[in-house]
C-alpha cells in the first residue's frame, strides 16, 4: 500500500516505472488467463475410449477445477457388477467383490482397506462420483486386479493386455506396395486427401510402433506416421501416387497399392469402394479397397446391397441391438429421475440375453453411458454386416410397444450407379424390415402386449443397409414405474426375441 | 516509461474487463442451469379478412396416438404462401388451446412457409416450438405428420417438405423425428393413413 502511495505521489521515478510495468504485467496476465479460460470452455468435448476384453466403449471427460475428471461408476459399469452408495461426504463403490470408499474433497481413497492416491480431489455431483483421469492408472488395477494403461493425452485406456500392435513394410518386389500387419483383426475407416491416405482406428486398441514415424525408403511411399487424438488412433501414409487399401480375409493385413492391382483384388473377392465419411467398410473376411484418388464425398455414400450380395461375408453377429441416446443425449425425461437413455440400455441388455438364449449372436451397440452419434451407430451396424438392426426407445406417453420401420426421406435422383445415398440406404431392405416388424408384432400380441406398427422419420433407420426396426416401449398402463419393472421388460424382450427368431431364416438368407 | 495517467486508465479498463468476464461467466452458468423458458415472441398477426373457406386440418391426439381429419372454415388469403401460413396457424391455434389434444409449448409458432416450385414447401418454425416440444418418437411424428398432411391436403402440388427451426436446419425436432432431410409427401400420406387408424397406444 505504501509503495502504491509513493508511486502515485511520484517520489521515485525509477521505482515507479518498474512497479508500473510489473502491475501492468500482472493485470495483463489475469486478463489473458480469462481469455484462455473462455476459449478453453468452448473447446469440443473430450472423450475417453476404453478398450477391454469385455467391451469397447467411450465416455465423456469433464473439466473440473482445471483437471480432467471421469465418472468412476460409468467407467466400471460395462466391465462387471457395480453399484454405488452415496452417503455425503462419503461415496462407496462395490465392483464385483471389491469395496472402495471415497470422500469428497480428499485426494486419496481406500480400496479394500488400502490407501490409494487419486492425484487430485474426489468430487461428487448429483450422487455421481468423479475421479481425476490421471488417477485411473493406479486406481483401476486395485478394482480390476489387472493392469490398466492410460494414454491420458489422447484419451485412451487399455484394460488388460489387449493392445493391437502392427508392423509396416514396403513389399520387396514392388516398392509401391505398403503392407501393414496387425496382431488382431482391424477395421479402420479410410480417408484420403491429396498426397495422403489416413486410416482411423476408432474401435480397435491399436498402439504405437517403436517410433511414431516409419520411413520406408520408397519414393512413392516415403513414410507413415502414427498419432493418437481424442480416443482414436490414426496412421497417416504419405504418398506421391494414388493408393487403394485392400483388406485380407482375416482382417489382419492391409495392403496399400496403386489402383492397377484392383483387378487382382477383384479376382480374389469382391472389392468395395470405401468413403471418407461414415459408410460401409469391410469387416472380418471382406476384401475391401479404398480409392485414394477419390475426392471426399460431400455426403456419405454406402455400398449397394447388390454389390454386397456377391461377397461371402462371415457374419459375426446376427443382430445389433442399439440402446438409443446415451451420454449427453438423455432422450425423453420420462420422470424427474428417469431418463430414456437409462431405460434403453437396461432393456438392450435384457434383449441381448433373450436373443442369445435363442442362439442368436447379438451385439449391444451402446452398453454404457457413452456418446454415440447417429452416423456412428449406422456405421458400426453396417460394417458388422448383421442381419438385423434393432434400435430401442422408451416413452412415457401411451402404453404397450410401438414398432417402427424407416420413413424414407425424399431423395430424388441422389442414387448414383451402384451406390445408394446415405439417407436412403435402407430402401432396398425396407420390405425385409417390415417383415421383421410384423413378426415381432405378432409375438407381442401373443403375449397380450398392446402393439402398433408404424413408419417413422427416425434416424439411423434410413442409414442401415440391412433389415432395421425400432422398438419404442411405453408402460403397459398409466403407471410409469412399470416401464422399469423387470417382469414387464422381460415379457417384452422375450416376445421381441421370439419375433426375431421366427423370422431368423428369412433375415439370415438376405444378403 | 508509461505515463501515470495512461497506466491508471489501462488498469481501470483491465479491471473492468476482468469484472465483466467474471459477470459473464457467472451469467453463463446461471443460464445453463436455469430451464428454458419459452417467451411468446410472436408478432401480432393481422386478422385475415374475407370470406371463409372449408379446409381439412389433420389434428393429432396424444391420448389415442392418432391423427384425425377435421373440417373447418377459416378465412383464407388469396396468395398461396399466405394461405399455407394461415392453414398452419389455424392448426397451431388448436394445439395452443387449453383443451388441446396435442399440447405444444407456449409461444410455438410457424414463422413462415415458403413454397418453391416445383413442389417444395419449407416450413420455418420458431425455437419455442422445437425447444419446448415433448420428446418421443410418436409425439414428434404426430406433430410432423400433422403439419405436412394439413399443408399437402389443402395445397395440391407439394411433393416434398423441409422443416427449419428459426431459419436453420436442425437434426431432430425434440431428439427423435429427423428434420435433416426432405419429407416425401407421398410417404407422409401413407403415414397419416396409418396414424388415422384407431389406436389406444
Amino acid at each position: 500500500m505504501r509503495s502504491i502511495r509513493s508511486w502515485i505521489s511520484g517520489q521515485s521515478i525509477s521505482g515507479r516505472s518498474i512497479r508500473g510495468y510489473r502491475s501492468a504485467g500482472v493485470a495483463a496476465g489475469i486478463f489473458l488467463c480469462f481469455v484462455v479460460l473462455l476459449v478453453y470452455g468452448a473447446a469440443p468435448e473430450k472423450h475417453l475410449s476404453v478398450y477391454s476384453t469385455a467391451a469397447n466403449y467411450s465416455l465423456p471427460i469433464v473439466q473440473r477445477q482445471g483437471r480432467e475428471y471421469i465418472g468412476l461408476l460409468e467407467l466400471l459399469d460395462p466391465l462387471g457388477t457395480v453399484s454405488a452408495k452415496s452417503d455425503p461426504p462419503r461415496w462407496h463403490l462395490h465392483y464385483n467383490n471389491v469395496l472402495g470408499e471415497f470422500i469428497v474433497g480428499r485426494s486419496h481413497a481406500r480400496i479394500q482397506g488400502r490407501d490409494t492416491d487419486l492425484s487430485g480431489k474426489f468430487l461428487m455431483e448429483s450422487g455421481r462420483g468423479l475421479v481425476p483421469l490421471a488417477s485411473l492408472s493406479s486406481l483401476l488395477p486395485r478394482f480390476l486386479g489387472g493392469p490398466a494403461t492410460l494414454h491420458q493425452e489422447s484419451g485412451r485406456l487399455f484394460i488388460g493386455n489387449i493392445a493391437i500392435h502392427f508392423t509396416a513394410s514396403v513389399s520387396p518386389d514392388d516398392p509401391s506396395h505398403l503392407v501393414f500387419h496387425f496382431t488382431a483383426p482391424v477395421n479402420p475407416s479410410v480417408a484420403t486427401e491429396p498426397g495422403k491416405l489416413r486410416m482411423t482406428f476408432g474401435r480397435e486398441p491399436v498402439t504405437a510402433p517403436a517410433s511414431p514415424t516409419l520411413t520406408f525408403g520408397s519414393k512413392t511411399i516415403p513414410e507413415a506416421t502414427y498419432s493418437e487424438n481424442n480416443g482414436a488412433a490414426q496412421i497417416n501414409v504419405t504418398t506421391t501416387i494414388p493408393l487403394i487399401a485392400s483388406f485380407s480375409p482375416d482382417g489382419r493385413t492391409i495392403t496399400l497399392a496403386p489402383p492397377k492391382s484392383q483387378t487382382a483384388a477383384t479376382t480374389a473377392g469382391a472389392t468395395v469402394p470405401a468413403t471418407t465419411a461414415p459408410g460401409v467398410t469391410a469387416t472380418e473376411g471382406t476384401p475391401t479397397t479404398a480409392t485414394a484418388t477419390a475426392p471426399a464425398q460431400s455426403s456419405p455414400v454406402t455400398q449397394a446391397p447388390a454389390a454386397r450380395a456377391s461377397t461371402s461375408v462371415p457374419r459375426r453377429y446376427f443382430a445389433i441391438v442399439d440402446a438409443s441416446h446415451g451420454g449427453n443425449d438423455r432422450g425423453e425425461a420420462l420422470s424427474t429421475t428417469l431418463a430414456e437413455k437409462d431405460v434403453t440400455v437396461a432393456f438392450a441388455r435384457r434383449l441381448r440375453q433373450e436373443l442369445e438364449n435363442r442362439g442368436i449372436s447379438t451385439l449391444v451397440l451402446r452398453d454404457s453411458d457413452a456418446n454415440l452419434s447417429l452416423d456412428e451407430r449406422a456405421f458400426y451396424a453396417n460394417t458388422t454386416h448383421a442381419a438385423l438392426y434393432v434400435a430401442l426407445h422408451a416413452a412415457s406417453n401411451g402404453h404397450g410397444v410401438r414398432l417402427y420401420t424407416a420413413l424414407l426421406p425424399y431423395t430424388g435422383e441422389d442414387d448414383r450407379g451402384p451406390f445408394h445415398s446415405w439417407t436412403n440406404a435402407q430402401s432396398s431392405s425396407i420390405s425385409l424390415s417390415r417383415a421383421a416388424a410384423a413378426s415381432v408384432a405378432a409375438e407381442l400380441k401373443k403375449q397380450q402386449v398392446a402393439v402398433r406398427t408404424l413408419t417413422a422419420p427416425l434416424r439411423p433407420l434410413n442409414n442401415i443397409v440391412t433389415a432395421a426396426i425400432a422398438v419404442e416401449v411405453a408402460p403397459p398402463a398409466s403407471d410409469l414405474s412399470q416401464l422399469t419393472s423387470p417382469g414387464y421388460q422381460q415379457l417384452v424382450a422375450g416376445a421381441v426375441a421370439n419375433g426375431i427368431a421366427s423370422i431368423g431364416s428369412q433375415l439370415g438368407a438376405a444378403p | 516509461m508509461i505515463p501515470r495517467h495512461l497506466f491508471i486508465a489501462v488498469s481501470v479498463l483491465l479491471l473492468a474487463v476482468f469484472t465483466m468476464s467474471l459477470y459473464a461467466w457467472h451469467m453463463r452458468g446461471r443460464a445453463a442451469a436455469s430451464p428454458v423458458t419459452s417467451i411468446d415472441t410472436r408478432p401480432v398477426v393481422p386478422p385475415v379478412a374475407g370470406a371463409t373457406e372449408p379446409v381439412t386440418l389433420f389434428v393429432a391426439y396424444d391420448d389415442t396416438g392418432v391423427l384425425h381429419a377435421q373440417s373447418a372454415r377459416i378465412p383464407m388469403p388469396s396468395v398461396r404462401q399466405q394461405r399455407a401460413e394461415e392453414l398452419l396457424r389455424s392448426l397451431l391455434a388448436l394445439y395452443l388451446d387449453k383443451s388441446s389434444p396435442h399440447p405444444l409449448p407456449e409461444g410455438a409458432d410457424v414463422r413462415s412457409v415458403y413454397l418453391v416450385d416445383p413442389g417444395l414447401a419449407v416450413i420455418d418454425i420458431n425455437a419455442a416450438f422445437a425447444d419446448g416440444h415433448r420428446s418421443g418418437v410418436l409425439s414428434e411424428e404426430l406433430t410432423v405428420s400433422s403439419l405436412i398432411q394439413t399443408l399437402s391436403a389443402n395445397l395440391p402440388g407439394i411433393l416434398k417438405v423441409k422443416i427449419l427451426v428459426e431459419g436453420k436446419q436442425r437434426d431432430t425436432l425434440a431428439g427423435h423425428a429427423d428434420l435433416s432431410g426432405f419429407f416425401d409427401v407421398s410417404a407422409i400420406n401413407q403415414l397419416a393413413s396409418q396414424l388415422q387408424s384407431a389406436s389406444n397406444l
